[in-house]
This record gives C-alpha cells, sequence and structure tokens, in this order.
C-alpha cells in the first residue's frame, strides 16, 4: 500500500498481522470445533447432563456404570470382533489386489474400477446390500439356494450379523484400501524383483522375501488408518440392523448414539465416548509399535 | 477411434509392441485375471442391482427375483422418490404413502457440500499459506497445535459439537449442518501447506520486489498455481461430506436440513415393513450415489491418483 515513498530494500521480514488475519478463519473453526468439544466432551463425561437442563457434576458415576454395564461390555466385545473380521478379510484382500495389479496392469481404469464402490455413501451401500441379502428376495439368497445350500438370514441372525457388515464394509472399502497399497508397492524399486528372478525366486517367493518386509511401513500405516477407521463402524449398522437382533450388532458407537439421542443420557453417552477415544489411542500406540512404523528394510 | 486420419498410432501399439521376449501364458497370470475379474466384477454388480431393482415394478419382484433384467420395466420407483405419484398411487404400487421430495434433499445436499468444500479448502489455503510462507511468531508451534488436530477421532467431537449446534441455535439448519468442517480441517491444511512449501520462491519474491503485496501474490499467483491440489483436495472434500451420515443425522430432523444420506435412512424406515419397496428404495438409493458416480467418471484419474501417501507422509 504505502511502498512508494519509504526505502524499498530490508524489507520488514514480520507478516505477524497479515498472518493473524490468514489464519484466524482456520484457528476459529480449529478452536471451536475442535479443541472446545474435545475439553468439554471430556468435561461432560463427569455429568449428568439430559440437554434441557445444565449439566450436573457427578464425579466418576458415570465411568462406575459403565464399568458395571454389561450392555457396555457386549458393546466393547461385538466392536472388537467386527474389527477382527472386518481389518482381517480387508487387509488380505486388498493385498492381494495391490499386488496382483501391480503385476499384471498398472492402467488407470481398472485401478478406477476398482475404487468405485468407495465413491458412494455407507449408507449406499448398506442400503444396496440389505437388498441383495434379504432373505425372501435377495439375488444373494438366490445364488446360495440355487447353488443347493440353504438361505442364510445375514442381517438377522445374531450369528451372521457382524460378518455380514464387516463385508458390506470391506466392499465399500477394500478398492481404497488396495490403491493405498499399490501407492506403497511402487516404492519398491523394480530392480529388487530383477534380482529375485535371477535368481529363480517364485512369485510367492518374491511375496515373502521382498514385498512383504519391503511394505511394513505402509502396512502398519494403513493398518492404523483402517483400523481407527473400523473401531467408529456406525453408518451401516444404523441403516441394517439398529444394534438389533438383541445386541449382537449393537457396536459401541451405535450404543453411544442410542444413549445421547434415544434415552437424552449425554453424560452418560460422553464417558463411552471417552473410553473410545482412550481405546483408539493406544491401539494406534500399540500397533506403530508392534509393526515398528518408523523402520522399513529398504535404505 | 472412428475418425481416423493418421494411420500410426492404433496398429504401431498392436505390431510393435505386442510380443516382448515374455514367456508363453502361465497358469498363475491366467488364474490371477480370473481373480482380478471377480473383483471387478464384485465392485460393480451392486450397481447394476440397483438400477435393474430401481426401474422393475416392485410388486413383480417377487415372481421375477431372479430376474437378471428390470422384472416388468417401469418407472414408478423413481416416481414415488420424486414424488410424482398420488398417495394411493404409491401405496397400490407396493410403497409408502407419504410423499417424499428427493429433488429438496438433493437440493439441501449440493448446497452443504458447496458451502463445506468451498469454505474449508479456502480457508485452510489462507492458514496453509500463513504457516508456509509468512513470517510470524509462534509459526512452528501453532502449527504443531494444528498437526495435534489430526490425533483426535473426529466422532469424538460430534456429541460436545451437537450440544454446541444447538446452543448456537443451529440445529436443524443447513448452515448447522456444515458448520463444523467448513472452516478447515487439519489434514487439509496440513496437505496445502506441503505443497505450498514446493512453490519455488523466486517467482514470489520477483512479485514482492516489484511491489505486490503478499495478499496479492496469495490471491494472483499462489492460488492460481495450485489449481491442481485445490481441485484434488476440493474433489476429496465434496464427496467426503456428500456421504457423511451420522453427523447430519444429528443435527437435522425435518425436510429443512435433511440431506439425502439421512433422507434415504428415514425413506427406509418408512416403507412397509412387510413387502418394502424395494423398487422405490433402489431408486432412491441410486439417485443419492448417482452425482459421486458422476463426478467420479469426470474426475476419475485425479482422484485415483490423489491416493496414496503424499499428503499424510
Amino acid at each position: 500500500m504505502a511502498i512508494s515513498t519509504a526505502p524499498p530494500r530490508p524489507r520488514r521480514r514480520d507478516d505477524t498481522r497479515l498472518a493473524i488475519a490468514f489464519i484466524a478463519p482456520a484457528l476459529i473453526g480449529f478452536l471451536v470445533f475442535m479443541v472446545w468439544p474435545t475439553l468439554r466432551g471430556i468435561y461432560l463425561s463427569f455429568t449428568k447432563f439430559n440437554l434441557l437442563t445444565p449439566p450436573e457434576f457427578n464425579g466418576l458415576d458415570n465411568y462406575v456404570r459403565m464399568v458395571q454395564d454389561p450392555v457396555f461390555w457386549n458393546s466393547l466385545k461385538v466392536t472388537v470382533y467386527y474389527v477382527f473380521v472386518n481389518i482381517v478379510i480387508q487387509t488380505v484382500f486388498a493385498l492381494v489386489i495391490a499386488v496382483m495389479m501391480q503385476r499384471l496392469t498398472k492402467r488407470t481404469w481398472l485401478r478406477g474400477v476398482i475404487l468405485t464402490p468407495y465413491l458412494v455413501s455407507n449408507v449406499v451401500a448398506a442400503m444396496v446390500f440389505l437388498w441383495i441379502l434379504d432373505y425372501q428376495l435377495g439375488i444373494g439368497n438366490k445364488v446360495i439356494e440355487m447353488i443347493g445350500l440353504d438361505r442364510i438370514a445375514f442381517l438377522s441372525d445374531s450369528a451372521w450379523v457382524i460378518p455380514t457388515i464387516a463385508l458390506i464394509n470391506v466392499w465399500r472399502h477394500v478398492g481404497y484400501t488396495a490403491l493405498l497399497i499399490f501407492a506403497g508397492l511402487q516404492t519398491i524399486p523394480e530392480t529388487m524383483y530383477e534380482a529375485g528372478r535371477m535368481d529363480g525366486a517364485s512369485e510367492i517367493t518374491m511375496m515373502r522375501r521382498i514385498t512383504i518386509p519391503l511394505l511394513r511401513p505402509i502396512l502398519a500405516l494403513v493398518l492404523i488408518i483402517t483400523v481407527v477407521g473400523s473401531f467408529q463402524v456406525f453408518d451401516t449398522v444404523a441403516i441394517t440392523t439398529r444394534g438389533g437382533p438383541v445386541d449382537s450388532s449393537r457396536v459401541l458407537q451405535y450404543y453411544i448414539y442410542d444413549m445421547a439421542f434415544g434415552r437424552f443420557q449425554f453424560g452418560y453417552a460422553s464417558a463411552m465416548s471417552v473410553a473410545l477415544l482412550i481405546i483408539l489411542v493406544i491401539v494406534t500406540f500399540v500397533q506403530y509399535r508392534l509393526t515398528r512404523a518408523e523402520s522399513s528394510d529398504l535404505s | 477411434m472412428s475418425t481416423t486420419t493418421t494411420p500410426i498410432a492404433v496398429p504401431a501399439g498392436r505390431t510393435a509392441e505386442a510380443p516382448p521376449p515374455r514367456r508363453p501364458i502361465n497358469i498363475g497370470r491366467t488364474l490371477a485375471w480370473v481373480f482380478m475379474v471377480l473383483v471387478i466384477v464384485a465392485s460393480l454388480f451392486p450397481f447394476y442391482w440397483m438400477l435393474r431393482t430401481a426401474l422393475s415394478s416392485n410388486n413383480a419382484l417377487y415372481a421375477g427375483s431372479d430376474s437378471v433384467l428390470p422384472v416388468q420395466f417401469s418407472w414408478g420407483g423413481f416416481e414415488r422418490v420424486f414424488g410424482l405419484q398420488t398417495g394411493q398411487e404409491a401405496i397400490d404400487a407396493g410403497g409408502a404413502g407419504q410423499p417424499i421430495a428427493f429433488w429438496h434433499y438433493l437440493l439441501n445436499s449440493v448446497i452443504v457440500s458447496t458451502l463445506v468444500t468451498g469454505g474449508q479448502v479456502f480457508f485452510s489455503a489462507m492458514a496453509a499459506y500463513a504457516f508456509a510462507r509468512l513470517q510470524w511468531r509462534h509459526r512452528e508451534k501453532v502449527f504443531g497445535f494444528f498437526l495435534a488436530g489430526l490425533m483426535i477421532p473426529a466422532i469424538f467431537t460430534l456429541l460436545p459439537n451437537f450440544v454446541l449446534i444447538k446452543q448456537l441455535g443451529l440445529v436443524d439448519t443447513l448452515l448447522g449442518v456444515g458448520l463444523p468442517t467448513m472452516l478447515m480441517t487439519p489434514f487439509a491444511v496440513f496437505f496445502l501447506r506441503q505443497f505450498f512449501l514446493g512453490i519455488s520462491r523466486e517467482v514470489e519474491e520477483a512479485a514482492l520486489v516489484e511491489g505486490a503485496s503478499k495478499v496479492r501474490v496469495f490471491f494472483r499467483l499462489i492460488l492460481p498455481m495450485s489449481s491442481a491440489p485445490l481441485a484434488t483436495l476440493a474433489i476429496l472434500t465434496y464427496i467426503t461430506s456428500w456421504n457423511d451420515y451420522f453427523w447430519p443425522l444429528m443435527v437435522s430432523y425435518t425436510d429443512r436440513s435433511r440431506v439425502l444420506t439421512v433422507a434415504l435412512g428415514v425413506f427406509k424406515s418408512q416403507t412397509p415393513q412387510t413387502g418394502p419397496d424395494w423398487a422405490g428404495l433402489m431408486a432412491a438409493t441410486l439417485v443419492a450415489a448417482l452425482p459421486m458416480l458422476v463426478l467420479f467418471l469426470f474426475f476419475a484419474k485425479r482422484i485415483v491418483n490423489s491416493i496414496g501417501f503424499s499428503g499424510i507422509k
């Protein structure tokens, strides 16, 4: 603005005012919608709060209740079971798909096709599988019958419900995970495989001896991202089963939602959210350590 | 393909490159392709099935549940979704009597996703520029603080944010649905900062010497030069916002602010419990999915290539 008269050279290298203006919107968003709610969520977990009257401090009551609540423990168990099934199947499939893409073709169209389910919402995925797996009319059960097996009540049989929800989410997320792993595979130098081939190594040996070890840091990162995401499962359950039959698909996040919006016990719901937060922090930390995410065998 | 004028490109690929000294077709490779084809079918079949069901008459689905093509072709499903059938017609066709108007939810979704994307990308870009290029005290500390935000799982802030939105009187408004993600996400700031750091300083210095202000440099130089990552971020943000369910489920109660994902859930719960209106439900599902599929058709390459670790690591 007033540059013309002042000597131009030693420019003031301090942009504090401008910087404040530039970060102000983002900083407000960060403080108001991330930092403040985090602190407030922790605070609310020590209160009795029904949303209509101000929160009343009640010490550790919510936590005591949580420890004694069989539904909470059950939902924790259901969630862990879900995460286990979901992650194992998804990671194995994603890894195989990624390696095959690497070996067969690196064409973008193929990656595009594989990513397509990721583009639609969990709600859409849940709806279409609700239909495909319908006990009466679903094409899935028609095919099962054609093969000569008995129909399966995928979403209303307590033994099937969690594996089914896990598979629905695998359908939506496996392509994305495969592409993450595929991106990691591009970092492994082709010369490694050439050397392997020279020594007469089979594809399987190369997979075990070259791909997996060199991919480890990427896999670790992928696992951390997917496990943390998997623990937060909600949408699919809300659309397909609403926690049933009985409590067999009542995952933690759904229980929290139900407690807050079904029964207006925001204090107790917050306490369970804190528990989930702590679990996620621990899981992340342990995974990071176990898989030694920071070190690669390459280098 | 059809406008063949120069006979160079097409045959060259076939004859010259085709037979490199590769081993004859081996079983492993064939099996791998078979597996890949199965993966492709599994990825795409549900979309076809949505379309096939949406174009069937609901009442005919019982008899023709294993037909590969639409059973008794009908636009009825879509007509119910867009409120073009009267209550009685809809009930006769196996649907719910309440009128629903997906145009309205479609519009709500467009408004929310546009607000969130526009705001988030723009404000995050400003912050990222301040972190990448402006000189100010405590810059690194504040940035570290932002980064710590990446560690907070979004799900943890939902309940307290709902309490806040309620106190602000924004429950059941489109602004309430959009606001928490409209100003920033730590990821967006981080992603753009990385990119801005990579822009050569020389061009910027030249503009400054010529007397341009830093604000001008940001708008006239940095933003245009970063159009590619900005576009990628915008597309990804739009998709995420469009597909979000949990947060809008908490905030929107009526048609005033209901977005497509939530509307789909409501539509599902309204359908008759015995003998649901699958044709209508699948038509609605397709309507909710289609905008993102079209977006993907246009930007597939950009979206596919954006998935990697450049932004995260």
